[in-house]
């Protein structure tokens, strides 16, 4: 195989692309999608202060690497999340991409700073690992941008995620998170600016590019993800795709070029998963209601005993 | 060769040369799914593997949202 630009050897085929790259021209090509995203979408302007949502994953730390870049000042923001081994791994991935880097990480951690972890909460909630864990991101996130002057949160969902969420929404008709599925959301309502500038760009390409970029991420998924529901709609799309290569593409930016706006009057007031009007009373987060979903969650796991993710029944087995 | 395979992580003896696409189908693996690393360097579907390889077969699709 050529690289479609060079001709010389190539190291990755992008059957969406219909073309194959060389190492070069195939790291050019990620730039340029994430510069394209930006400027299409008016994610960010070149003095902004970005804070980079981390997990220790492909995404997060390539989107990283890329904002980094492109020159825009980006740190990072990771959170304990107490899913065992997983967990502990991410981070030290997070960790050494930054120090390497000489880059800025923030850390929180779910047991120490706020007394619970995801696998006790869904324990005690009794509901799928993966809200509890959302819930408790977009909360710590929102707070630490804006605790920290940042102008905006980045997270690294990419064109595969957006496409899965979007088919989701779609088989179900729900028109309030359609309303809301947007690679930029505005700050408002005390929520800061969140973009996503990966939505150019599928998961096997961020993978791509850290390996060639020399970046350490977890390759394991997580074990409390196994089997949900997101997992099966990326698998009905690559099928799609394997026979249609484009799909996903055309799927996603097609919706925002052509479908989005129709669905906006069904946005809700809050236009935020966690509702937003007035302010928490506990930690003056926005919320809608009196206390915030997350500090009832800090509540409603105070007293919990601590459980092992092997004690919840979302675990792989 | 040695060929790693992840999640769950396991590793295959597969004898030599075999070109990437060809161990992928014989695998049932999706090729749109994974990166095929040899020897620490990322290669295409056109790639052959030779007995002394190590390969890493590595999933790119994760379930968060």
């Amino acid at each position: 195989m050529k690289c479609r630009a060079c001709r010389g050897p190539a190291v990755i085929d992008l059957p969406a692309h219909n073309a194959n790259f060389c190492s070069e021209h195939f790291l050019a090509l990620c730039r340029d999608q994430v510069a394209k995203a930006i400027e299409k979408h008016d994610m960010l302007r070149p003095d902004d202060r970005v804070l980079v949502a981390v997990s220790g994953g492909k995404d997060s730390l390539a989107l990283w690497d890329l904002l980094v870049d492109l020159g825009y000042r980006a740190d990072g923001f990771v959170i304990g999340l107490g899913i065992g081994e997983y967990s502990d791994g991410s981070t030290g991935f997070a960790r050494d991409f930054a120090q390497q880097r000489g880059l800025t990480l923030h850390e929180v951690s779910l047991r120490e700073d706020h007394g619970f972890d995801i696998p006790t909460a869904a324990k005690v909630t009794r509901r799928v690992p993966c809200s509890a864990c959302g819930l408790s991101k977009r909360h710590l996130f929102d707070r630490a941008a804006l605790e920290g002057g940042y102008d905006a949160v980045a997270t690294g969902h990419n064109l595969d995620d957006e496409a899965a969420v979007l088919f989701g929404n779609t088989l179900r008709w729900n028109t309030e998170y359609l309303a809301r599925q947007r690679p930029v959301l505005p700050a408002r309502d005390g929520f800061p600016r969140k973009i996503k500038p990966l939505v150019r760009l599928g998961e096997r390409e961020m993978a791509a590019y850290c390996v060639l970029r020399g970046i350490d991420y977890i390759v394991e998924e997580c074990p409390m993800a196994a089997g949900n529901k997101h997992l099966r709609y990326k698998e009905a799309l690559n099928a799609i795709e394997a026979e249609s290569p484009g799909s996903k593409h055309a799927f996603y930016h097609e919706f925002l070029a052509r479908a989005a706006e129709r669905f906006a009057d069904d946005a809700p007031a809050g236009a935020d998963p966690d509702g937003a009007l007035g302010t928490c009373s506990r930690c003056g987060s926005p919320s809608t209601n009196d206390v915030c979903a997350f500090c009832l969650l800090v509540e409603r796991t105070a007293d919990a005993v601590p459980v092992s993710i092997g004690e919840t029944r979302w675990a792989r087995r | 060769m040695k060929v790693l395979l992840r999640n769950p992580r396991r590793e295959l003896d597969v004898d030599g040369p075999v070109r990437v696409d060809t161990l992928l189908r014989r695998l049932e693996i999706d090729r749109g799914s994974v990166l095929v690393i040899r020897n620490r360097e990322l290669v295409p579907g056109d790639a052959e593997l030779g007995d002394g390889d190590e390969v890493e077969i590595r999933p790119v699709i994760s379930g968060g949202a």
